[in-house]
């Protein structure tokens, strides 16, 4: 059994269907990956993961979450508090509205501590230190008495980290950590993530946009688009041999050394938002392979090799 | 924060200059001579070449202003036409009255304000949320002496629990203070509310549920530290109605104070006293937006480095 | 196209139950004003001295006050006074406002500097002090109460227009630039300026019912309209000197103030949600 078992999810805000059964494995010591254009549902997943849907008006509307074996979609509210910081934690898009604008960044890390570990308020202070050190903040006793405006970006993401890390948590969402940032800091960021996996044998939910981050640090990925799987697999093979037309023209939007100018690819069309779903295969208005039985039935999710796709036509070889 | 201060104190300068040339104008602007509005009816020519010495009447306009502001901020504020007495006299005797009352509704109003405000918003769409939002529209739209008039109907003449009028024992300031008082805690308790939903929806919000801490002690232990702020703007914005409604709320329950002073010399055509009670009353609209303005900057880092 | 977005807001407002109670109420009370010679039961000014502070009955509905006059026609009457009164001031005040709001805001620099100082000073105190220190000046009387009024609400319509005039301003620069004629000045005036002149058209509605409770506030302390014209605020100055003896001059002015005021607040509010302003009405 997998450490985090995600199975047929759906997810539904008031009467529209956002997330429709989707479904994923991780275990301890991986990365996943889970890419979309913006509307496709990412971040309701890691909403859902950690059980703060309500919070947008949303509700688990079907499927499982497993969590080291025991299902989370119905645990009551205190339980799923105690886990929330404790065994599983949160990086949200934002590091410059994500922390409380009033309160000394390393306050907020020692909460933390304090809460989940019960440690003293100098014990969780020398923890938190520790941790800001360990994410490469110079002078961080210095830093823990600051105040998020006095920071960089890049600084605030560590803090950020920092604090999902206090409470010694096995699994990790990141939803975009890396958006708002500046190019030159991505990259840093990207690889404390991994490290910290590599280093304390994590897991981690990498949401992100960016195939290219993608190849850089995941091990396996989920192709989402509007609210339902198109494509999973192991990076290596995705890469290789992308099997779902969304996923081809995802890899071929990324830019490459060389590249004429204005050869730079797009994918036509816009991703739809929630109410305007197609009919059957939901890309199929922006599919160069489109035929008549993609609006007519939805794409079961077939398993090919080790990845899993959903398309009428993914037997289809690559063509680079 | 120093700096802040000083620089705070600096603006109010001009403001206080401006309020008092307007004040000082009431004399010259009124129909007549002013030695006329300033004088007992039947007197003397040696007394009013008295008075013309003193606030420099034969002077140009500007001078004049200057001699009466001195003269105001030494204390010598000229003498009450109708009561005979030096103004000074009358305003310090009133002066002590209307702080307590001014100050009591003040408290009154921001502590259960914020209370209410603070339970409407964790307990939101819940009768609590129901009944504040009653109580706030009631506050807000019932005009304050018809509140003031009921309150004396019910409590004090027919349930005969509080005095009907006048200041002779504390329980007098209950009806008043809570008269003014409803008023204020309508407008803090809407701010508070509206401020906590507001700040409720922020990311940092959303990464303290995600760190596990429960909806109540984020919205009391984080949203409303944030939400304090608003309202501190609000109330350091709107101090004036406490001024405001003390002026009015003393005359109905026929209190001493600046308040009813102002309203009887403006009936009797006191100027003198007229004068010193707006001036007075300008200053404490004054400075309680200068003591909001502290409390601001104390509470928010980020208004220290503004220095604007 | 502005002018009837406008008007669907409008039916937007009363399609609810709030906007469709509070106008009504509002309809009526304005009605009864207009209408009110002939709406009231006796003329405001007849006395009958062997009727004094009677209780409420058959022939006064709310009783007669400390000269025999009916209670009832004398609030009729007074609403007459009171609307008008606080009708004009707003109505001035908002025009001055927003001549004073929209010069600031158009020319901008020294002129701005100096209209804001002024504007911002009158801001922070209370409406109550600024009328009376004009009151102070002009004496007490049905003109002076009116001019004290228009004067205490200036500086929120100046503001107010200020704000909604930068927010434009620099827009329709860039438009004007690109202009390929009178194309655009025309939409500026014709579209752009109605828009941003609602929110103070609207901010004008709610101030009439604080200027209504204005009205009444001078008025009890004796310094707005003088007698014999009836006023709320006076009636309720007398019924105090009564008010052992026949509370219900007191609670019949008032209830009418607060149900006056209550429908103006409802409505603007519900206005407010139809047009979705609620974000223009801040005055930074």
């Amino acid at each position: 059994m997998a450490f985090l078992d995600v199975h047929d999810l759906s997810v539904g805000i008031g009467t529209l269907q956002p997330l429709d059964r989707i479904s994923f494995a991780l275990d301890k010591g991986q990365i996943l990956g889970l890419v979309g254009e913006s509307g496709s549902g990412k971040s309701l997943t890691a909403m859902g993961l950690m059980g703060l849907l309500p919070l947008i008006g949303g509700r688990v509307t079907g499927g499982s979450i497993r969590l080291d074996g025991s299902e989370l979609t119905d645990l009551a509210e205190p339980a799923y508090r105690a886990l929330r910081g404790r065994r599983m934690a949160l990086i949200s898009q934002n590091p410059m509205t994500s922390l409380d604008p009033m309160v000394r960044v390393g306050e907020q890390v020692d909460q933390v501590s304090r809460m989940h570990l019960g440690l003293s308020g100098a014990a969780a202070r020398s923890r938190s230190i520790d941790l800001l050190t360990q994410l490469r903040i110079p002078e961080a006793a210095t830093v823990h008495r600051q105040y998020p405006h006095q920071m960089s970006g890049g600084m605030k993401q560590r803090v950020v980290i920092a604090m999902a890390l206090a409470g010694d948590p096995e699994l990790i969402i990141a939803d975009e950590p890396t958006t708002a940032l500046d190019v030159t800091i991505q990259a840093q960021i990207i690889q404390i993530l991994v490290d910290l996996v590599r280093s304390r044998g994590l897991a981690l939910v990498l949401i992100t946009h960016d195939m290219g981050v993608v190849a850089q640090a995941c091990d396996r990925v989920v192709v989402l688009y509007a609210g339902r799987v198109a494509e999973a697999n192991v990076v290596a093979d995705i890469f290789a041999r992308p099997a779902h037309p969304y996923t081809r023209s995802l890899i071929e939007c990324i830019p490459r050394d060389g590249q004429a100018p204005g050869s730079l690819k797009g994918i036509p069309g816009i991703v739809p938002s929630v109410g305007n779903y197609a009919a059957g295969c939901r890309f199929h208005p922006r599919c160069a392979l489109a035929q008549a039985v993609c609006q007519q039935q939805v794409p079961p999710l077939q398993t090919q090799g080790q990845g899993q796709v959903a398309c009428h036509f993914s037997a289809a070889p690559s063509d680079g | 924060m120093l700096v802040y201060l000083i620089r705070r104190l600096l603006l109010l300068l001009p403001v206080f200059l401006a309020v008092s040339m307007v004040v000082f104008m009431i004399i010259h602007l009124v129909p007549g001579d002013p030695i006329d509005n300033m004088v007992q009816i039947g007197a003397s020519p040696q007394q009013r070449a008295i008075l013309v010495a003193r606030y420099g009447l034969d002077q140009p306009l500007l001078v004049q202003y200057g001699v009466w502001l001195r003269n105001m901020l030494g204390g010598d504020m000229g003498d009450a036409i109708v009561m005979r007495q030096p103004v000074i006299d009358l305003i310090a005797e009133n002066l002590p009255h209307s702080l307590r009352l001014g100050g009591l509704a003040f408290l009154f109003s921001t502590i259960v304000g914020i209370t209410t405000g603070a339970l409407a918003a964790v307990y939101k769409d819940s009768w609590i949320d129901r009944s504040v939002m009653t109580l706030i529209l009631l506050g807000s739209t019932l005009p304050s002496f018809w509140l003031g008039l009921l309150l004396i109907l019910l409590f004090a003449v027919q349930l005969e629990w509080f005095p009907v009028s006048g200041a002779r024992t504390w329980t007098a300031l209950v009806l008043p203070v809570l008269t003014i008082g409803l008023h204020g805690v309508a407008l803090v308790s809407r701010v508070t509310r509206a401020a906590m939903l507001d700040v409720g929806r922020r990311d940092f919000v959303l990464m303290l549920h995600a760190k596990g801490l429960s909806h109540r002690r984020i919205q009391l232990q984080h949203v409303l530290r944030h939400a304090l702020l608003p309202v501190a703007t609000i109330l350091s914005l709107r101090i004036g109605w406490i001024v405001g409604g003390a002026v009015t709320i003393e005359f109905v329950f026929a209190r001493p104070g600046l308040g009813s002073l102002l309203i009887t010399s403006l009936a009797q055509r006191d100027y003198p006293v007229v004068q010193g009670c707006l001036l007075m009353l300008a200053m404490a609209v004054m400075l309680g937006t200068l003591l909001g303005d502290l409390v601001q900057a104390a509470m928010d880092p980020r208004i220290r480095e503004q220095l604007r | 196209m502005t002018g009837r977005i406008r008007t669907s807001a409008l039916w937007r407002a009363l399609r609810t139950w709030r906007g469709a109670l509070s106008l009504g109420c509002l309809m009526l009370v304005a009605l009864v004003a207009v209408l009110a010679p002939w709406v009231a039961p006796y003329a405001y000014d007849i006395q009958n001295l062997s009727a004094t502070n009677q209780a409420p009955s058959q022939a006064h509905w709310l009783g007669t006050d400390e000269f025999g006059r009916d209670v009832l026609s004398r609030i009729i009457h007074g609403a007459r006074t009171s609307l008008s009164v606080a009708m004009a001031a707003i109505g001035v005040s908002v025009l001055m406002g927003m001549c004073l709001g929209a010069a600031a805001a158009y020319f901008g620099g020294a002129l701005d500097r100096a209209i804001s100082a002024v504007v911002d000073l009158t801001w922070s105190f209370p409406e109550v002090l600024i009328a009376l220190i004009f009151v102070a000046i002009l004496g007490p009387g049905l003109y002076s109460t009116m001019i004290a009024i228009s004067i205490a609400y200036l500086a929120q319509f100046s503001r107010l227009t200020r704000a909604q005039i930068l927010a434009i301003k620099g827009e329709t620069y860039v438009e004007a630039a690109t202009s390929l004629g009178g194309g655009h000045l025309h939409i500026v005036f014709r579209h752009l300026l109605p828009n941003a002149l609602t929110p103070v058209i609207v901010a004008g509605m709610l101030a009439t019912g604080d200027a209504i409770i204005l009205e009444a506030t001078l008025g009890f302390f004796g310094l707005g309209v003088q007698p014999p014209k009836p006023s709320w605020g006076a009636m309720m100055a007398s019924g105090t000197a009564q008010i052992f003896l026949a509370p219900w001059t007191i609670i019949g002015p008032g209830a009418a103030i607060a149900l006056a005021v209550l429908s103006i607040n409802q409505f603007g509010d519900a206005l407010i949600e139809a047009l979705d302003i609620r974000s223009r009405l801040r005055e930074t």
